[in-house]
């Protein structure tokens, strides 16, 4: 039963392999930014994945998912750079990284077991923002974060002596730094796919899943509600961290400037654009929400030379224009989300006689 | 027979000035039908919020199978064996009735998220187990041919019907129902009253809060009656149903 509905026939898989490992050699063709592009449309894709344990799943509205990926981030770039002249190997700090995040996604669900939506929005927002401003002002009186600066010169992810930044030669094949990290993050992106597949259809998923429609109920019938939800924000935080270390490696640069409060509304608007709940719509609200703005900022500027021999529109304003446009009408015409799990879509169409 | 489920000694709950329960003593035996009647707002679902957990009271306790029952953690009461029903149907609306009735299952089940990751054989085990306990509750409520169709599409007798399924797949001692029989016709009362005595007769002891009279005197082995958030009279319905302070209650002095 669970291999039918888990896997799809072999072919399909095949496929699906098929064009992923190709992928990142295909927008080679187009230059390597297009490979960092696609990079980080599957850090976002992880990055949502997590953040939909908390809030597809679980129902929590965590507006500060940042904070957790800033954690992540930050024990990296402490650890393995100059800043404090630490080369820890990524066996450890990726697990302290996680651990870290996950410690700081109880810390913030604790005090918040008690509120729901809005009000839970609220709190975790000023979180993020909290983490933020620590980052910005821990360089004095002891600099720990180097403050708005940032911390450079971060190591990249390695293993042994397999180093994922430069070009390196395998089976003939000349693998560029991004197309290694590419690798590595479709790894890590299939690991967070079974985990949420595996745990939307368990126990615990189904106790979420009460949580999220009748609070009282649930623990009518027993769910210790509490522990349920800060299980949600612990797990949904490791996820964070975990994607916060590979950022922090892959850029090889952190500064607080990267987890402001946009970044985390993008993660869940790619969460609640794709399709709350719903995996295959979660990756593709973050590669669109990733991807169309790149598209838009390469592709614009030419588009309006081209048509009208000047620069009408300043590229980069228009892209968050077109982009919000594209968010309203997403959610007037679609408000399931792109790609609502069928169970969601049903419950929609059904409140809408 | 006569061993004593759960004790209630002095409860008593306000809300502001309103006392809505009044030192309410009584005591439930295993195996019987409870009946719990009063007029509106005399205080019944309050008593039912206060054993389950929901609320605390403000003075005396509970005391279940010879235990003190913790006054504020309803998952908790759950986990001792008391279930319940709620006077406003509380179903998971957008799962299935099927889904329901597993969450029910929640609390005597322990798979955790390893288990859920790793998917060893005991959670698989557990897991089938969960679904077979569940469909087969679904059939002792005779709602199994709904079992995928989401909650909150069901009927509103089958709606009753899945909440008891769902509290009783917590393997209750105690199932406390609120109200089973409101808004049903008597077709649909005379199936409930007869779900119940079988409930009863399968070893789960009933606590039953009800309007209609008739259905409580006709089922219960002992009656309650609370008026204004006393306890009036603790006996057998032939009793009670005399009892002048009783009648005064319902038709007013």
């Amino acid at each position: 039963m669970k291999n039918g509905q888990f896997f799809r026939p072999t072919v399909s898989i095949g496929l699906l392999a098929t064009v992923l490992v190709a992928l990142p050699f295909v927008a080679a063709l187009g230059g390597q930014a297009w490979v960092r592009i696609l990079d980080f449309a599957i850090l976002y894709a992880f990055l949502a994945l997590g953040l939909n344990i908390v809030v597809g799943l679980a129902g929590l509205l965590d507006l500060g998912y940042i904070a957790f990926y800033a954690v992540g981030a930050y024990t990296w770039a402490l650890l393995a750079s100059p800043h404090f002249g630490l080369h820890w190997p990524i066996w450890a700090i990726l697990p302290l990284g996680a651990g870290l995040a996950c410690f700081a996604g109880v810390l913030l669900g604790s005090p918040t077991l008690k509120l729901r939506g809005d009000y839970l929005a609220i709190v975790t927002l000023g979180f993020g923002e909290i983490v933020r401003i620590f980052m910005n002002n821990l360089n004095a009186p002891i600099n720990i974060t180097n403050g708005p600066q940032g911390i450079t010169l971060i190591d990249p992810v390695s293993f042994g002596a397999f180093k994922f930044s430069g070009t390196t030669q395998i089976f003939g094949l000349s693998l560029s730094g991004p197309q290694k990290y590419y690798f590595l993050l479709v790894a890590l992106a299939i690991l967070v796919i079974i985990v949420n597949l595996r745990l939307q259809n368990s126990r615990i998923g189904r106790a979420w899943q009460a949580i999220r429609e009748d609070e009282i109920a649930a623990k009518a019938v027993g769910i210790n509600t509490r522990n349920l939800k800060l299980l949600a924000f612990a797990m949904g935080a490791s996820f964070g961290g975990i994607a916060g270390g590979i950022f922090s490696a892959m850029q090889g640069f952190v500064s607080p400037e990267s987890f402001s409060l946009i970044e985390s509304i993008m993660i869940l608007a790619m969460v609640v654009l794709g399709g709350m709940g719903h995996i295959p719509g979660v990756i593709l609200g973050a590669v669109l929400l990733t991807v169309l703005p790149e598209v838009l900022r390469y592709g614009v500027g030419p588009l309006q030379m081209a048509l009208f021999g000047k620069m009408l529109v300043d590229p980069e304003s228009l892209r968050m224009l077109v982009f919000g446009l594209a968010l309203v009408l997403v959610m007037r015409f679609k408000p399931a989300g792109l790609w609502p799990s069928p169970e969601r879509k049903r419950e929609l169409q059904e409140a809408a006689p | 027979m006569s061993e004593v489920l759960l004790e209630a000694k002095a409860v008593a709950k306000h809300f502001g000035g309103v006392k809505a329960l009044r030192d309410v003593s009584l005591s439930i035996r295993r195996g019987e039908i409870y009946g719990l009647i009063g007029p509106n707002g005399a205080g019944k679902t309050t008593f039912f919020n206060c054993m389950t957990g929901l609320y605390v009271p403000d003075g005396g306790g509970f005391s279940f199978s010879g235990t003190p029952l913790v006054a504020d953690a309803p998952h908790q009461a759950a986990e001792r064996g008391i279930a319940r029903t709620f006077q406003n149907i509380r179903l998971f609306g957008n799962m299935t009735a099927l889904e329901n009735v597993m969450v029910g299952r929640h609390v005597r089940t322990k798979a955790g998220v390893l288990g859920a990751m790793f998917q060893n054989a005991a959670t698989r085990a557990e897991e089938a187990a969960i679904r077979q306990r569940a469909i087969d509750l679904l059939h002792y409520v005779r709602i199994e041919d709904r079992a995928d169709d989401l909650a909150k599409n069901l009927s509103y007798g089958d709606q009753r019907r899945l909440e008891i399924a769902r509290a009783l797949a917590t393997e209750p001692q105690l199932l406390c129902l609120d109200e089973p029989a409101a808004g049903m016709n008597a077709t649909e009362t005379a199936e409930l009253r007869e779900l119940i005595d079988g409930i009863r007769r399968d070893g789960t002891t009933v606590l039953l809060i009800e309007h209609d009279v008739k259905l409580v005197m006709g089922l219960c082995d002992r009656v309650a009656v609370l008026d204004y958030g006393a306890l009036v009279i603790e006996d057998v319905p032939a009793v009670v149903q005399k009892d002048q302070r009783v009648i005064e209650a319902y038709l007013g002095a």
